[in-house]
């Protein structure tokens, strides 16, 4: 063991140590682990949306014709949906400060928004398939069409039914304080779910019409 | 706001009874649950990671049994032991096995047991996740060696090529089972790779900044972020497979505007990358034997790190040079020959790195670091074919013969499974506490080595004469026979050498000597704990002082205390410097994500026979879910304690 330290009288067998007791045990955004879960699928999903997205250019070059000898789809369903996630955002956002601030009413309000405007989506979606005019099994058009769909589908569905459940937890409790990161990285994903329906939209929608 | 909190540095007694409290006390806190619930619910990175490594093994004894019988096949010609049809099944297995249920999931087994003893934490991230991912894999793999033994397995190719694998060429399920096989061992790796960046990220001890850590705890991080970047792609191609098959999509239909070539673009921008998410770890592992039997750091650390970021990045751009033979433009295929050229400077830096630490150090020839030695010698030559296929004509005269298995087996056995061997026979005190016999390690190197040589090395003469590959036998006048018997009976040499090594592992584990806590003297920090390591890995986290955490340890280096040991708080901190920033709790044991992947694998086998499985197994999967994440008791507790302690704080004030 050291010797006694004779300047600073210390007794022997004292050990230098890093308290870290005062750290917080709760927080928010990338100093937190849970973010860099989240970020983690986010950029694995995201990469399986560029993949698709680049075999949707891909197919393309392997035709004359865009889309090949079937009608354009229908703008209107798709629009609606792009407007009512883009306004969703907002509750969204909210629901993240006041989960930031643990303001457990203010969550229960705004995940309540989120939910209904999510469900909203998966609604107007389930109209946007009649208005893709084309089948999965037409040609490899109408194939890549309804994959990318229904990937975005996949992800919207799954995360209303995120925010249920979480809804469900913000109203029996109990509301740990590591509960109301759930809530906020609930929003980080919505966030996520809707930048990517911006180019899905943009593929599908427009670039039949400019190709 | 926690950027202005700060750890507070002062003196402190512990006293010896103060340990004692608080071994017993994490003891109870990291338990890993028993009984037959208990196996199913553990959370516990070591005991998950050595499950993971058992389970790998199994599935190599299984496809090395698979390629025994190939080379019993091939020994004579004009062989009908085996007809084409199982022929095709037996390489397809053993190739879709190896890469996909062993060598990589071998490697990141590895991650999942080293990793948090080596960044200095009590388990890795997210470890629910981890158990989830274990039992996904494990279900897959057993899938696909029950559709071996009904004679039902994937007959395509490990690549699985469309057309033949769509759904004109090869109508039945057997396609199906490989694309499915894929999905389930994609979201198995995908998950432990998230886990292994959060833990390397965000989790790593106090001083442990980016320029101090491990280079195998670099190279798992690499690893994992190709990883992350590659997977994505294999698993869009083999869905679009099972929707071409399944539900009549024409991605890969050229009839109705989609393309075969598609499938090959896909695969391969996953398939190159994957060679190095094989191989990146192994370089790992070498870094870690050579400095621990020459008792020195690793000559040029930086120099190590950067050829290890560059390889990540340069494998995504080389995944044409798998298609030479395709006819696409002249122009293209050069960028590629010359990126598959540029890949072996990274690689060439790194040999010379180890070398010369082995030139400086007085290495100690132990088992693990003979067979890096032997992974030198293979490993250069199979780079060496490898350089000679960049080259298109080259490539063209060779393409489908055996010179690409010689190639591809120097590169595979030489380059990840010897440094992987001697990497057990490395970190096997560790997991067992019993070191493995020498004398036997080196004879099992020698059967290894002299057998491998004389399996693959004939294969390069074979190609160069024109044997194709996956062929189930050949006339008796193609001169390829004597090459053939010589390559069959290096394989029993092999086969024999494999099996030493099992008896070795299990010999060690009942009788081996009892090793201490670091047997080979090495420098980082999982050897700074007892053999095997404890539940809870570190009596008190360390506070790492340099670079080799263990050998640049000063008499007083500092400890970390004020983390709770009554529940399973773990310290995250800063992504470059590692400073202490908060701490996290993770989960208990739960036996949820086990019923999760049971599901999971019921939904991913099920869709393969009907579409129905979606619907039908949707309930049940929310359920799991639900109850994986649902309030435990120890929610409430927490929701408790936080309460107490607002008020505390609100009285203060
Ligand atoms: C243990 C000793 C091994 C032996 C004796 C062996 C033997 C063979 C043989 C003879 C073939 C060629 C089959 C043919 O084209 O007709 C083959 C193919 C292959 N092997 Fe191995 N192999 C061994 C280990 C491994 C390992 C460790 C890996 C990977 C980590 C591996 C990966 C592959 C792959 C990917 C193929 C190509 C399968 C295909 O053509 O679809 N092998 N092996
Ligand atoms: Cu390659």
């Amino acid at each position: 063991m050291t010797p006694p330290d004779a300047a600073t009288m210390r007794p022997p067998d004292t050990r230098r140590v890093l308290d870290v007791s005062v750290l917080p045990r709760t927080v928010f955004g990338h100093q937190g682990l849970i973010w860099w879960g989240t970020a983690g699928f986010m950029v694995i999903e995201g990469s399986i949306f560029v993949i698709a997205l680049v075999v949707y250019f891909y197919l393309r070059l392997q035709v004359t014709d865009w889309p090949p000898s079937l009608p354009n789809p229908g703008l209107f369903y798709g629009t609606l949906n792009l407007a009512t996630v883009l306004l969703s955002l907002l509750p969204a956002y909210i629901a993240k400060t006041k989960a930031e601030k643990f303001d457990l009413a203010g969550v229960r309000l705004w995940l309540t928004i989120l939910v209904l405007f999510g469900v909203a989506a998966v609604v107007i979606r389930a109209f946007e398939y009649f208005a893709l005019n084309c089948r999965w099994d037409d040609n490899a058009y109408g194939s890549i069409v309804w994959t990318l769909l229904s990937m975005h589908t996949i992800h919207v569905a799954t995360d209303v039914v995120d925010s249920m459940v979480l809804l469900t937890l913000a109203l029996t409790g109990p509301n740990t304080k590591t509960r109301f990161v759930d809530y906020s990285e609930n929003s980080l994903y919505w966030y996520f779910i809707v930048a990517w329906w911006v180019p899905i939209y943009v593929t599908i929608y427009l670039m039949p019409r400019w190709l | 706001m926690s950027e202005f909190v700060h750890p507070v540095e002062r003196r402190m007694t512990i006293s010896a009874a103060d340990e004692e409290r608080l071994r017993t006390q994490l003891e109870r806190t990291w338990y890993v649950p028993r009984g037959i619930i208990g196996w199913c619910s553990v959370a516990d990175h070591k005991t998950m990671g050595k499950r993971y490594i058992v389970t790998a093994f199994c599935f190599f004894t299984f496809a090395g049994i698979l390629a025994g019988l190939m080379r019993l096949q091939l020994a004579v010609p004009n062989n009908h032991f085996i007809g084409p049809d199982l022929y095709n099944q037996i390489f397809t297995v053993h190739g879709t096995m190896m890469m996909f249920l062993f060598a990589v999931p071998v490697m990141e087994a590895l991650g999942v047991y080293l990793v948090p003893l080596m960044v200095g934490t009590r388990n890795i991230a997210f470890p629910r996740l981890n158990a989830f991912s274990y039992y996904v894999y494990l279900f897959g793999g057993v899938m696909l060696v029950v559709t071996m033994l009904l004679n039902t397995a994937p007959d395509v190719g490990w690549f699985s090529y469309v057309p033949l694998a769509g759904p004109d060429y090869t109508p039945g399920k057997r396609a199906d089972f490989w694309a499915q096989l894929i999905t389930f061992t994609e979201v198995a790796a995908l998950a432990v790779s998230v886990e292994l960046v959060a833990t390397i990220f965000k989790a790593r001890a106090p001083g442990m900044s980016l320029n101090r850590m491990p280079l195998f705890v670099w190279s798992m991080l690499v690893t994992a972020l190709m990883v992350i970047f590659a997977m994505p792609s294999i698993v869009t191609c083999s869905s679009f497979l099972l929707l071409d098959r399944l539900v009549g999509t024409h991605f890969y239909n050229p009839a109705e505007g989609g393309d075969s070539l598609l499938w090959q673009h896909l695969f391969w921008f996953f398939g190159h990358p994957e060679v190095y998410i094989i191989f990146v770890p192994a370089l790992g592992i070498v870094s870690s034997i050579i400095s621990a039997f020459t008792w020195r750091p690793i000559f040029g650390y930086s120099a190590m790190v950067m050829s290890l970021v560059a390889t990540g990045f340069i494998g995504f751009g080389l995944w044409v040079h798998h298609m030479f033979a395709t006819g696409l433009p002249a122009l293209g295929l050069e960028y590629f020959t010359a990126a598959s050229i540029v890949i072996a400077i990274p690689t060439g830096i790194q040999i010379f790195c180890w070398i010369a630490s082995l030139w400086r150090g007085r290495p100690r020839f132990h088992t693990p670091l003979v067979f890096v030695l032997g992974f030198f010698a293979i490993f250069v030559l199979g780079g060496l074919s490898g350089v000679t296929l960049a080259s298109v004509p080259f490539d063209l005269q060779v393409h489908d013969s055996y010179y690409v298995v010689a190639h591809f087996h120097y590169v595979l056995l030489g380059g990840a499974v010897f440094p992987l061997i001697g990497g057990i026979y490395f970190w096997f005190p560790k997991m067992t506490g019993r070191l493995m016999d020498d004398r036997l390690g080196k004879v099992n190197f020698w059967l290894l080595f002299i057998g491998f040589n004389i399996t693959f090395f004939p294969m390069h003469i074979l190609g160069l004469e024109g044997m194709p590959r996956r062929v189930y036998t050949y006339p008796d006048n193609m001169g390829w026979n004597t090459l053939n018997l010589v390559s069959s009976l290096g394989a029993l040499l092999l086969v024999v050498g494999g099996a030493l090594f099992v008896y070795n592992v299990v010999r060690s584990y009942r009788w081996g000597l009892a090793g201490s806590d670091n047997p080979w003297g090495a420098e980082t920090l999982e050897w700074s704990m007892s053999s095997p390591p404890p539940v809870y890995n570190f009596l008190h986290i360390p506070v790492v002082e340099g670079r080799c955490a263990l050998w640049d340890r000063s008499a007083d280096a500092p400890i970390v205390t004020g983390i709770r040991s009554d529940v399973r708080e773990v310290l995250i901190s800063d992504v470059m410097d590692a400073e202490p920033i908060n701490v996290a709790e993770y989960p208990e044991p739960s036996i949820w994500p086990f019923l999760c992947a049971v599901v999971t694998s019921g939904f991913f086998i099920g869709s393969i026979f009907t579409p129905w499985a979606l619907p039908v197994s949707i309930l049940p999967l929310a359920v799991t879910l639900i109850g994986w994440f649902w309030p435990k008791k120890r929610d409430r507790e927490r929701a408790i304690e936080e309460q107490d302690e607002d008020r505390r704080l609100h009285d203060a004030a």
